[in-house]
């Protein structure tokens, strides 16, 4: 079992999400984050999808989804150099000495704190999963109080790029 | 020419040279019903349920090779079409459904007789549309129809909102010649270089198997296939969907493989050294347990679905491509380079007279000496009967796997079952639409009385539009096919397998107008079926009483492989 990060160039159609997503639960494959938005070309989307399998499944995977009528193009990330980003917002209780100590975490992460009020923060934080798990873990879980994240993107390395 | 959405639709099809829609009116698809009154290119066919009129249209497009056309209201009319659409779609046929929607203004607050069409539909059809802006109608069609038949076939739907065909509305038509989809270009031609490693594999192979499937028929290389398997000289074997794409009676054939596929076929699979699979999708009635599938072989793979390939059993040398384009390439390769040698024809030869002694063990051979009607006897007779050239449709259960095994077929097209999805009531709308097809031809249906029962009501639609088709009910009294593994695996516990209170056919038929016939002594089936054959324009219902505790033989039971077959009654697997 080996974590895969697949991009997908689909029709920006009505239904072409479900399609995707259907695919995924019919066949038993399982997703671990997916998200998706329209591209510079209006009539396109792209798909990230995290998925988890053995080589023969992912190899069943990128089949499955080629046959989809609505996917025009899709590659494995993961076989090649890539970047991959998330973005997570975390609403902090932020009180007598934590305010100061996650104003702290929060730059050693590189994070932001974009709302502030007497007892609470909302620090922003963009890298890859392992690092937004990385901050999750290194603060007290009595004072999460919500967390949210984009889930994966990612995008290839060098010239090398997903277009039709 | 300025047309509303239903004339569009009706033109559309007509352009694509539709010859009949099997359909069921009902209130969204009312502007497309008028457009279609008195309409004299293309017949509608009233079936009595949209689950008929799918597999008509199925039955249709399996005989001629044309996709086959439904037309349904929304709601109950789309969710009863289902069962017929996941049958072509796990068998690969072009159909192309049209639904009505409610009218855009309407989705998504539960209007009357509103479901989710294109919902409901998208894990059993290769594609499906909605439609709800009368100028996106006419490409649409032609994308559907263009989908539907090219890389591996299958069905679409296209889901049309009842405003979208307003008679009042009118816009302007044209129908595309051609349409181009950036998202969708199937590979057609097989890779060179993948071809010249498989010729090779091929000329050689010691042991090799020709294993085929219903690609062969789809792809209408029945022809190439015959052609290179005789050039080769190798042992021919076929799935269930395959039947009739490789001449039955040909002795190359080895018969079905799989579940209750031949002795010879299934130990030709376990010891081959090459494995030449063409059109196949190595279904899990076709490999028995996977562990054990084919443990010496090199595999080649041609299928024009990329997904198909190494899906469950992993290939050696895939191909993908056109059946018949690929199989052309390889024939011209096999000519040109075909310098086996002596050594070569005593492989050969030793690997046939391996198979000859597994032929020996003749499992197909039955009780013959028994008073009571074998449904195996029946369907030798009706293969005599019908000079082995007649259409033959099934349901699902025994009589299907009897029909396989004892009708030999010499032509592809002529086997019209429901062989992935495995649909009981399959057999008579099927069989409709075959005979609608090719009226001058001989169309049976082989069924049970238990299959029979669930589209038993298109007995009316056979009589309104004259398709005088010959109903072969193996009549057993009990679900044979559940009886059977009931027996063989919870101990004879036959659980709510028994039909009880069956209707008298014979007179169920004549209801219906047309003629029944009971048959319950054995020395009457051959006047019978002979009886039933010669009454050209009148649907005939055989319903024979036939032995109840019939099993099909021979069998590889749940997760056993190809070498550990039960070969007949009161036997242990051999091998």
């Amino acid at each position: 079992m080996s974590r895969h990060i697949i991009s997908i160039l689909l029709e920006n159609e009505s239904g072409a999400l479900s399609r995707v997503a259907g695919l995924f639960s019919a066949r038993g494959y399982n997703i671990e984050s997916l998200t998706v938005a329209t591209t510079h070309d209006p009539t396109l989307s792209r798909m990230t999808v995290v998925t988890a399998g053995s080589d023969e499944v992912i190899e069943q995977i990128t089949k499955q989804l080629n046959k989809l009528v609505d996917v025009v193009r899709l590659t494995d990330l993961t076989e090649s150099s890539h970047i991959e980003r998330e973005l997570m917002m975390v609403k902090l209780k932020a009180t007598g000495d934590y305010r100061e100590e996650i104003k702290r975490l929060s730059d050693i992460f590189r994070g932001k704190i974009i709302d502030v009020t007497e007892s609470s923060y909302i620090v922003e934080l963009t890298g890859d999963s392992g690092k937004l798990d990385a901050f999750i873990q290194s603060v007290d879980e009595s004072v999460i109080l919500e967390v949210v994240r984009s889930g994966v993107t990612g995008i290839s390395r060098g010239e090398k790029s997903l277009k039709f | 020419m300025k047309l509303s959405g239903g004339e569009i639709l009706i033109h559309a099809l007509e352009e694509e040279g539709v010859e009949y829609i099997f359909g069921y009116p009902g209130g969204a698809v009312l502007h497309i019903y008028d457009a279609l009154f008195r309409h004299d290119n293309i017949q509608h066919i009233l079936v009595r349920h949209e689950q008929g009129a799918t597999h008509a249209a199925d039955g249709y497009a399996r005989a001629t090779g044309k996709p086959g056309v439904v037309l349904v209201t929304s709601g109950p009319g789309a969710t009863n079409a289902v069962t017929g659409i996941a049958t072509a779609f796990m068998d690969s046929i072009p159909m192309v459904i049209i639904t009505g929607q409610v009218s855009s203004k309407l989705i998504g607050t539960d209007a009357f007789q509103e479901v989710d069409c294109v919902g409901v539909t998208r894990p059993v059809v290769k594609h499906n549309f909605l439609v709800n802006d009368v100028t996106k109608l006419a490409e649409t069609v032609k994308k559907a129809f263009y989908v539907a038949q090219t890389g591996r076939p299958g069905p679409v739907v296209v889901d049309v909102t009842k405003d979208a065909t307003d008679p009042n509305i009118k816009v302007p038509y044209i129908y595309p010649k051609k349409v181009e989809m950036r998202s969708y270009n199937p590979t057609l031609v097989g890779h060179p270089g993948q071809i010249r490693k498989a010729v090779d594999l091929l000329l050689k192979a010691k042991r090799p198997m020709i294993y085929y499937g219903g690609g062969v028929v789809l792809g209408e290389a029945s022809a190439e296939l015959t052609e290179l398997a005789r050039l080769l000289g190798y042992p021919v074997t076929g799935t269930l969907m395959g039947l009739g794409a490789y001449p039955a009676t040909d002795e190359q054939f080895v018969g079905m493989l799989g579940m209750h596929g031949t002795y010879e076929a299934n130990m030709g699979m376990h010891h081959c050294d090459v494995l030449f699979a063409v059109g196949a999708r190595f279904d899990d009635r076709i490999t028995g347990e996977i562990s054990s599938f084919c443990p010496h072989a090199e595999i080649i793979h041609i299928d024009i679905d990329p997904a198909s390939i190494s899906k469950n059993v992993r290939v050696d040398v895939p191909i993908v491509g056109h059946v018949k384009k690929v199989l052309t390439d390889m024939l011209e390769m096999v000519r040109e380079t075909d310098n086996r040698g002596e050594a070569a024809v005593f492989a050969l030869d030793s690997w046939w007279s391996q198979i000859d002694k597994w032929r020996s063990v003749k499992s197909l051979e039955y009780d013959r000496s028994s008073d009571l009607i074998k449904p195996q006897y029946v369907i030798e007779k009706l293969w005599e009967v019908t000079k082995g050239d007649a259409y033959i449709t099934s349901d699902v259960g025994q009589h299907q796997m009897f029909v396989a095994q004892y009708y030999k077929f010499d032509k592809p097209r002529r086997w019209i079952n429901s062989g992935g999805l495995g649909t009981m009531g399959f057999g008579l709308p099927a069989a409709m639409g075959v005979k609608l097809a090719f009226p001058e031809a001989d169309v049976a249906c082989v069924t049970g009385e238990g299959s029979i029962q669930m589209c038993l009501q298109e007995l009316s639609t056979c009589l309104q539009y004259d398709a005088p088709v010959k109903i072969i009910n193996l009549n057993n009294g009990y679900l044979g096919m559940v009886r059977q593994w009931q027996e063989f695996s919870y101990n004879s516990r036959y659980s709510h397998s028994y039909v009880d209170a069956l209707p008298n056919f014979s007179k169920l038929a004549e209801s219906y107008g047309h003629i029944g016939m009971k048959v319950d002594k054995l020395s009457d089936v051959e006047p019978a079926l002979k009886e039933a054959f010669a009454q050209k324009d009148r649907l005939v219902f055989l319903d024979l009483l036939v032995d109840p505790s019939e099993n099909v033989y021979p069998m590889i039971e749940n997760g056993k492989g190809h070498h550990e077959m039960r070969v007949r009654p009161g036997q242990e697997s051999i091998s």
